[in-house]
């Protein structure tokens, strides 16, 4: 029974070609739009991971805090929530390596009468505390201490870069949802059509006493086969586009930095899975309708 | 108009009204129809005769009153139950109802399909009634590439292929020049002799006279009478 089933649904794939090469394009387009955005925030979010990696906070002292206060000091950043490490940089150390990074303008230094630049600390934050509220209220947290003069985040645009990228992820959960909803409202309306041009062939079926579950399961079975098929079909165009375009992307935007992944194995599985169940739940929807017509 | 007992009869029909919002296709029918009987629906368009066998086959549901089909009262049956209902029946239209896309045999295994036969005794059955009705060597074709006739045949042979024990034809031979309605008449009195029940409705008096059997005449949705006509050997076919 079960090969006649997949055997009749593979039939009725083929005699109604036009329309399921439609559905079949309807769900192949709903998954591209929703896999490039998946594939847009998986790669985003690397390079966030990428950057947030060297994300660290200045702290410059106030003039002259001896070396024990120096050390209570370290002590507290060090006990603040999120904090992974805090290193100390004295004036002399910063001199000398800003000296090392300018050489050319080392007449510069000459003409100097004293050291200008200020002891600091470097602190790094932990990887799972770097939202940018976070970062800010670290921030906050250490520049309300006496011995602070300053604080300074060495990547401040990458907080404007978070918004957005929060602001994407949100705009991207809400468009995926959308396009789910109209990939089964599409699917939903073009198997009605499968089956609305079908509708004699159903009703000689129930006539010559078929039971629904004799009706219904070939259209299951074409439902979750147009789904895999538009799926493959989708991310096939999408694997091509990113062939493409990935070794441009990254000459341009992070030459040598980043290397841009294609989806998982199993997010491409997770992907084909969920619009196989998109393909039955259109299935379903329509046949819960028109049978009970 | 009962006249068969209860033990003997294979449909019942109990004070039927049959309502289309407010036009009334049937009105306070009752009438009872032996097991192996060979009957006649008979009236003007619009007298309701499609509308009985509609009801009976469970295509709509009786706005009042019972209708037992084989003992079961069909107000009474759960959804579900239904396909097996209709098992009873085998169905014939004026139209054919085949499925344009399908052979000969996937039409006529269809009503064995349904009732999840194995492939083996399909295979044994279909071609067992595609021969009793002369279409065993157009199995292949398609549906639209036959004649008028020969469709009605092929919806014949899936109509009697399950083995159903009531035959419900509406009009069956309406579409069909004489040779081939004669053809379909023939195997309906076949069907019959082998001990199904059968059901015609036909507005055709020339059909009825011709054929012979119990005839029940509707009007206006009243049945209005029940009487048997004999046979006409001097212009019968058979």
């Amino acid at each position: 029974m079960k090969i006649l089933f997949i055997k009749r649904a593979i039939e009725d794939f083929r005699n109604n070609r036009l329309l399921n090469v439609v559905t079949l394009l309807t769900v192949s387009l709903s998954i591209l739009i929703v896999s490039t955005f998946i594939l847009f925030f998986i790669n985003t979010n690397e390079v966030m991971n990428f950057w947030k990696k060297g994300l660290r906070l200045m702290a410059y002292l106030k003039a002259d805090i001896p070396g024990p206060e120096q050390l209570d000091l370290r002590r507290q950043i060090q006990t603040m929530s999120g904090v992974e490490s805090v290193m100390f940089i004295s004036k002399e150390d910063a001199y000398n390596q800003l000296k090392a990074q300018m050489k050319r303008q080392a007449s510069l230094f000459d003409n100097l009468a004293k050291n200008p630049l200020p002891d600091a600390f470097e602190i790094r934050m932990r990887t799972a505390n770097q939202s940018w509220d976070k970062v800010e209220l670290l921030a906050t947290q250490i520049e309300s201490l006496d011995e602070v003069e300053e604080v300074e985040y060495g990547q401040k645009w990458l907080g404007r870069f978070t918004q957005i990228f929060d602001l994407f992820t949100l705009t991207g959960y809400a468009m995926c949802t959308i396009f789910f909803m109209a990939a089964v409202f599409i699917m939903a309306n073009t198997i009605r059509l499968v089956i609305y041009s079908r509708r004699d062939e159903i009703e000689v079926m129930r006539l010559v006493g078929a039971a629904e579950r004799f009706i219904k399961i070939p259209f299951y079975i074409q439902g979750l086969l147009q789904g895999a098929l538009g799926a493959c079909f989708g991310l096939a165009i999408l694997f091509v586009a990113f062939w493409l375009m990935a070794s441009n992307i990254e000459r341009g935007f992070f030459p040598g930095l980043f290397n841009i992944q294609f989806l998982s194995p199993l997010i491409l599985g997770i992907i084909i899975l969920i619009s196989m169940l998109v393909g039955w739940l259109g299935s379903y929807l329509s046949l819960k309708q028109f049978l009970k017509a | 108009m009962i006249e068969a007992d209860e033990k003997n009869s294979v449909i019942r029909m109990f004070h039927v009204h049959q309502n289309y919002g407010t036009q009334k296709a049937l009105i306070d029918i009752t009438l009872d129809i032996p097991k192996n009987d060979f009957v006649f629906i008979t009236g003007p368009s619009g007298a309701g005769k499609t509308t009985l066998l509609k009801l009976l086959y469970l295509a709509e549901a009786v706005t009042d009153g019972q209708v037992l089909i084989d003992g079961m009262n069909l107000s009474r049956i759960p959804r579900k139950r239904i396909p097996h209902l209709r098992r009873k029946f085998g169905i014939i239209f004026q139209d054919y109802k085949l499925i344009a896309n399908r052979t000969v045999f996937d039409n006529v295994s269809l009503a064995l399909e349904a009732a999840g036969k194995k492939r083996r005794l399909i295979l044994k059955k279909v071609r067992s009634v595609l021969r009793l009705v002369g279409m065993e060597d157009r199995q292949t074709a398609l549906p639209l590439s036959l004649s008028g006739g020969e469709q009605q045949r092929v919806a014949v042979a899936r109509a009697i292929v399950g083995d159903p024990k009531i035959i419900l034809a509406d009009e069956p031979t309406g579409s069909l020049d004489d040779d081939s309605a004669n053809i379909i008449m023939d195997l309906l009195k076949g069907v019959h002799i082998r001990g199904t029940t059968v059901i015609i409705a036909t507005h055709d008096k020339d059909l009825i006279r011709k054929t012979g059997g119990r005839v029940l005449l509707l009007k206006e949705g009243r049945l209005e009478t029940s009487s048997f006509i004999e046979k006409d050997y001097e212009n019968s076919v058979y």
